[in-house]
């Protein structure tokens, strides 16, 4: 158990836990919005908290920088996808939630 | 050692898949599944990933798995397109 085999599994436990956040967030939020934010945040996150990890299990080699690559695209890629789902479902006219009970 | 926690933790995000399939069936409005979808297609990124290291062909995987984020990010972009010039959901 070296220190690379420990940081590793610390990285994809954290990222695990962000992705279990970001499912529940999905299913427990009552609003559309309150839904795209959980997944949208905790999604990129995780993903670039999982490739870490395996980036430096993998050691400095070609692939760890194509693992790299992945996370930072899908840091820029996952916050542009919401920004447009979001502006859609606003022009799309759904009302934000605003505080009484109602089931969705 | 490595390898079973690889496999453990694509396992897990395997039922983390089922959470956003409920969303995805049951979602009051069109958006809601498109972002359940987009939810899956994230996990499956780092399924894919894992695979690879189980598979020992780290190479390979990372590359679909490029082609998988980029494709995902890709219909989001066009799906949202679509509904905001359609105007109803």
């Amino acid at each position: 158990m070296d220190s690379t085999n420990i940081i590793t599994i610390v990285f994809i436990c954290t990222g695990c836990f962000l992705f279990m956040t970001g499912s529940i967030g999905l299913v427990r939020f009552p609003d559309f919005y309150a839904r795209m934010h959980a997944t949208g945040k905790s999604d990129t996150l995780a993903v670039f908290f999982c490739l870490f990890g395996l980036a430096i299990y993998h050691g400095f080699t070609i692939d760890s920088i194509k693992l790299f690559l992945i996370a930072v695209f899908v840091f820029i890629a996952n916050p542009t996808g919401t920004h447009s789902i979001c502006r859609a479902a606003f022009r799309c006219g759904i009302k934000p939630w605003v505080g009484e009970e109602e089931k969705s | 050692m490595m390898e079973n926690f690889f496999l453990g933790a694509a396992l897990f995000l395997c039922l983390l898949v089922l959470p956003c399939l409920y969303r995805a069936i049951v979602g009051p409005t069109i958006i809601d599944r498109m972002v359940a979808i987009g939810a899956i297609g994230t996990k499956t990124l780092v399924i894919l990933v894992l695979m690879g290291f189980l598979y020992e062909r780290v190479a390979m995987f990372i590359d679909i798995s490029i082609v998988y984020a980029l494709l995902n990010f890709i219909s989001t972009l066009a799906a949202a397109r679509y509904f905001e010039m359609k105007g109803d959901i």
